[in-house]
């Protein structure tokens, strides 16, 4: 299990620690980690720290694009789930209230965009696009249409605050990445949710009952988002209707393309997901520290998407499995060959 | 598929027919000229960009960078201008050309590496919108006499409305497309792409040909679509028109254009931007409403229309014989 999980994330290992070693290159004391006023300080934490938001979007979304699914509407869901813990807590209710009411605001979100995408069967682009046009408006709504602003201590630990020093976006990241990948790998729930993106149809036919699982993706999505969203108002200790989220539902799939997981559906791995948003946060990391303009980020990432689209495409995966193939030497493994599927584009039933 | 694929488009003009109405009813002054060329000026950039969508989406695609290409185009545009003493014209040339490699670009990548449309026009929009910021991160104005000529160009209607040159553009490009869609070759093969590729590609359809037009034309009428944003706001800034792929997307499905391809008219697609701009204008004469609003209404029409054609599509097919059926359904 650990070993298979283990080759699987390689490539994105070996990724990891390239961005890092140019992270240490251009600014050596990267790796030191301190220990002062009861926390944990160092670039490394950092990373881990804000790279948070993304890694949580990235375990509902690896499992939204397993089923050959997408959701749009995540970076709107964030709006919301901070906008709803924001005027909880400025109501005068608890913490505790606080996140439950955002994670109950998120969960509907899910709910809304699972029901659209099962039950009516509308292309998931589509369906979290109504979300993520119409969220933004919702949030603030909210609001009232402005940064709306709390001085609630707990709700404001959940973004900024530590547990035994080490803060506590990290733990809950770590916790929800572990949590999902344990209920998926340890029951027969993770195969399912693959084998309806391999084909829905057939999955139906063997007795899946596909539209309870692709409305609990999309619950396992809005969860998360809402969980982001809460972190990220409570960091900056106000509800930012218009800002909160913005392209993180971009930088969210990207994390998932990263790790290697395919966007035509099927297998999957929320390790390697989060392993991609951990490569995202550190180049981001270079490009602070190397002191380049922030302005070739975008450009960056871009170039990066490029490249693992080249080598994710069914094309070259082909050409390289004959490349392979016509050398007579290893002989590739009939995983990399079920996902050479060629399967120009979507095409439901 | 539908019926009668015309059903939506009509149910598209009723539904703007109705707001208009509702609207005029509450606010008389609404008829005016003045209002109806606003309209047309104000959404000129967006009603190019969403003809090139409406190309996209009925061959089956998506395309999220035009959002991104304009905001580079404004910037590009405002640069060359400030920093060179080419003539306006040779820029948008040069622009122009930039904007439909870019497209043709998309589309070989969409065609030859069989990647979902949606993941590479993502990568595209970061590139644009990266290279806008590398370009220029300020808001660089535009002082060029060309453009003062250009913006004072307009036709003013007997009862004041001023009828812009660049709304002239954009009802130009809905004809041409039109044209283009309905009496040319390539037109019927964007469908055909769009109603089922494999079933193109048996008919003889040149499936690679056809898609990188398709795409360079999206990038072309973006990159238009830029030219007349830059002439609207006489600037270039790399963090405008975020989100106006949204827009764009809205208003082709508002159009009635089905989003799985094949099915939709470049009108309807008019007539949903004349929503979008309808709903806009009325928050502007309400006066206490929100600007918010315009997001969460054009949220729900965008459901409501997603639910139509889903409910025309089930409606049209659970009638069908089962004989005809097997025969219709690749």
């Amino acid at each position: 299990m650990i070993g298979s999980t283990l080759r699987r994330v390689t490539p994105q290992l070996l990724i990891l620690g390239v961005v890092l070693l140019m992270n240490l290159a251009v600014f050596p004391g990267f790796f030191t980690i301190e220990f002062q006023n009861g926390r944990l300080f160092g670039n490394l934490i950092d990373v881990l720290n804000r790279g948070a938001p993304v890694a949580l979007l990235s375990i509902g979304m690896t499992l939204v694009i397993a089923t050959k699914g997408i959701d749009l509407s995540v970076g709107a869901v964030m709006a919301i789930a901070g906008a709803v813990a924001a005027s909880v807590v400025t109501g005068g209710a608890g913490w505790f209230t606080a996140l439950l009411a955002a994670l109950a605001a998120g969960l509907l979100c899910g709910l809304w965009n699972g029901i659209l995408v099962a039950i009516f069967r509308v292309q998931p682009i589509v369906a979290t696009l109504v979300l993520m046009v119409a969220g933004r408006g919702i949030a603030q709504l909210i609001t009232e249409g402005k940064i709306m602003t709390f001085l609630n201590e707990g709700l404001i630990h959940l973004g900024a605050g530590t547990v035994a020093g080490v803060p506590t976006p990290i733990l809950i990241w770590l916790a929800m990445g572990t949590l999902v990948t344990l209920i998926v790998r340890h029951t027969a729930l993770g195969m399912l949710i693959e084998s309806i993106g391999v084909n829905e149809t057939a999955s139906r036919l063997a007795g899946i009952n596909s539209r309870v699982l692709l409305v609990t993706v999309y619950l396992v999505s809005g969860f998360c988002a809402a969980l982001a969203g809460v972190i990220v108002a409570a960091d900056i200790k106000g509800a930012d209707a218009n800002n909160a989220g913005l392209w993180m539902e971009l930088d969210a799939i990207l994390a998932v393309v990263i790790g290697g997981n395919s966007l035509l559906g099927g297998r999957f791995s929320i390790v390697a997901s989060l392993l991609g948003a951990l490569i995202i946060q550190s180049v981001n990391s270079v490009i602070l520290l190397s002191g380049m303009p922030p302005e070739f980020n975008l450009v960056i990432k871009a170039l990066i998407i490029i490249v693992i689209l080249v080598i994710q495409s069914p094309t070259v995966k082909h050409a390289l499995y004959l490349l392979r193939a016509s050398a007579g030497s290893a002989v590739p493994d009939a995983k990399e060959m079920g996902r050479n599927a060629p399967s120009a584009k979507e095409t439901r039933p | 598929m539908m019926r009668s694929p015309r059903l939506p488009l009509y149910i598209t003009l009723a539904t703007f027919l109705l707001a208009y109405a509702i609207c005029a009813s509450q606010y008389p002054s609404m008829l005016s000229t003045r209002v109806i060329a606003n309209l047309l000026t104000d959404n000129a950039f967006l009603g190019i960009t969403a003809v090139g969508m409406t190309f996209v989406i009925l061959s089956g695609g998506i395309d999220l960078s035009v959002g991104s290409v304009i905001a580079f185009s404004g910037v590009f545009l405002a640069v060359i201008l400030r920093d060179t003493s080419i003539h306006p014209l040779v820029a948008f040339a040069l622009l122009l050309g930039i904007t439909i490699a870019f497209g043709a670009a998309i589309g070989s990548i969409i065609h030859y590496l069989e990647m979902p449309p949606f993941i590479v026009t993502l990568a595209g929009m970061f590139l644009m919108r990266g290279l806008a910021y590398v370009l220029s991160t300020d808001s660089v104005p535009i002082t060029h006499e060309f453009y003062d000529t250009l913006q004072g160009i307009y036709w003013k209607a007997p009862s004041g409305g001023r009828f812009r040159l660049i709304g002239g553009i954009m009802i130009l490009c809905y004809v041409v497309a039109m044209l283009v869609l309905h009496r040319t070759r390539f037109g019927q093969n964007v469908y055909a792409l769009g109603g089922n590729a494999a079933t193109a590609r048996l008919m003889g359809v040149p499936i690679a040909r056809t898609t990188i037009g398709i795409y360079a034309i999206a990038g072309g009428l973006a990159g238009l679509a830029g030219i007349v944003y830059s002439i609207y706001t006489s600037a270039g800034y790399s963090l405008s028109t975020v989100g106006v792929e949204l827009d764009a997307i809205a208003a082709v499905v508002i159009g009635g254009t089905l989003l799985t391809g094949g099915s939709g008219f470049v009108a309807g697609t008019f007539l949903g931007i004349l929503i979008m701009g309808l709903i806009q204008t009325y928050i502007v004469f309400d006066g206490t409403l929100s600007s918010w609003w315009t997001k969460i209404v054009i949220g729900g029409l965008l459901f409501a229309f997603i639910m139509l054609q889903k409910a025309l599509g089930w409606a049209t097919t659970t009638r069908r014989r089962p004989a005809l059926e097997f025969a219709t359904r690749s």
